[in-house]
């Protein structure tokens, strides 16, 4: 019954990957995906916030009273996003402005309040931060991969690199919102197909 | 007056939270599936939003600024959306049991939405000033509202077509969600 911890962190990468198989966090997801770089930006603090605060929450989680425990949750959270936030105005500057009001809403992203929930207030300090690193990394691959989607087609470019020649004419719709839904539509369609072969 | 109602367009329409700034995402597709859930949630949502960006903004303007307390920003507010959330729960479901009946399920889900969030900090980041972030909380809320019975009435008639296998579900309402937004992409250069 009981996972092993490789187990633990491999189903994070594809049989629980957010935000296709958990469909959490799609603001972020649609929002940050513009280009590689932010999407990689987003993911890493995710990580960083999901993985403190699962380890956090399982720490507490004898003392914490069930009735009360999505708002200490929320409490927990809330403290790592504000140290991602400050770390990140320290020391990758242009990258915050870029996410803007995304990093405090990590804040309300549900995939990190529903591992704490789902997750955490449930399993040992060791498997929980297992799985705050395996979803965290399994949602970074999905922003990435979002992110170089719409990049090198909406902006003809690979992490600011162009990969096309100068002839190439950026498909816009790409980069702005509806492409971002549309990609996000059919890529998780992929999956699915991918899934029932 | 005029530039109320111009900020309250560029909200609603222009500007769209769902559908151009993808705040809310998650409630979108989960409340969407039938019409009665997407209006039940768009007025719980307009509703909170109005008391959430009045109150942020005060307590933004008299305590965090006075006191140099910025950085404490976010977990203030996300204390003030959890607290005001469940207090107006309490509070209808003793003096409005009939408003407390429609809204009653949607207003717990309504503290992780992230356009509620989303707004109070567009708030303060835009230096808008009281009156102006009581226009902008509504029209964004109402604009919510809109996206989200537009998405339903679309969604239900998406069971009835046949859609390919790997498209069901989800998928299918993304892509449903990416046309909607191109419909309002169109407003774009409006105000």
């Amino acid at each position: 019954m009981a996972k092993s911890i490789t187990q633990e962190f491999v189903k994070g990468l594809w049989d629980e990957i957010p935000p296709f198989r958990l469909v959490l966090g799609l603001c972020p997801t649609l929002a940050v995906t513009k280009s590689v770089e932010n999407g990689l930006g987003m993911g890493v603090a995710v990580i960083f916030v999901l993985v403190c605060s699962n380890m956090l929450v399982s720490l507490l989680r004898n003392i914490i009273p069930s009735k009360v425990r999505i708002a200490c949750f929320i409490v927990i959270i809330a403290t790592f996003v504000i140290v991602v936030e400050l770390l990140m105005q320290a020391y990758t500057y242009a990258l915050f402005l870029k996410l803007g009001i995304f990093i405090p809403l990590i804040v309300v992203n549900c995939v990190v309040l529903g591992r704490a929930e789902a997750f955490a207030y449930k399993n040992g300090i060791v498997r929980s931060i297992v799985d705050g690193f395996g979803i965290g990394v399994g949602f970074t691959i999905s922003l990435v991969a979002l992110g170089a989607l719409r990049e090198v087609f909406g902006s003809g470019t690979f992490f600011g690199i162009p990969v096309f020649g100068a002839s190439f004419q950026p498909f816009t719709f790409m980069i702005e919102a509806p492409g971002a839904f549309v990609c996000l539509g059919l890529m998780l369609s992929l999956m699915n197909l991918a899934e029932n072969k | 007056m005029g530039d109320y109602i111009l900020l309250a367009i560029s909200c609603i329409l222009v500007n769209n939270i769902l559908l151009a700034q993808y705040l809310g995402c998650c409630p979108f597709m989960g409340t969407s599936k039938k019409m009665e859930t997407a209006i039940g949630m768009g007025m719980a949502v307009i509703f909170v939003l109005v008391m959430a960006g009045s109150i942020t903004w005060l307590i933004e303007a008299y305590v965090l600024k006075p006191f140099k307390l910025e950085y404490l920003r976010t977990i203030a507010f996300i204390l003030i959306i959890a607290s005001l959330v469940q207090f107006v729960e309490m509070f209808l479901r003793k003096s409005i049991p009939a408003l407390y009946k429609g809204l009653g399920i949607f207003l717990p889900l309504i503290t992780t939405n992230c356009a509620v969030m989303g707004v109070c900090l567009i708030n303060i980041n835009e230096e808008y000033t009281f009156v102006q972030s009581l226009v902008t909380s509504f029209s964004y809320a109402a604009g919510f509202g809109l996206a989200l019975v537009l998405f339903a009435g679309v969604r239900e008639r998406v069971l009835l077509a046949r859609v390919p296998k790997p498209l069901e579900d989800t998928a299918i309402a993304l892509v449903v969600a990416g046309m909607l937004s191109l419909a309002f992409f169109a407003f774009k250069g409006m105000v």
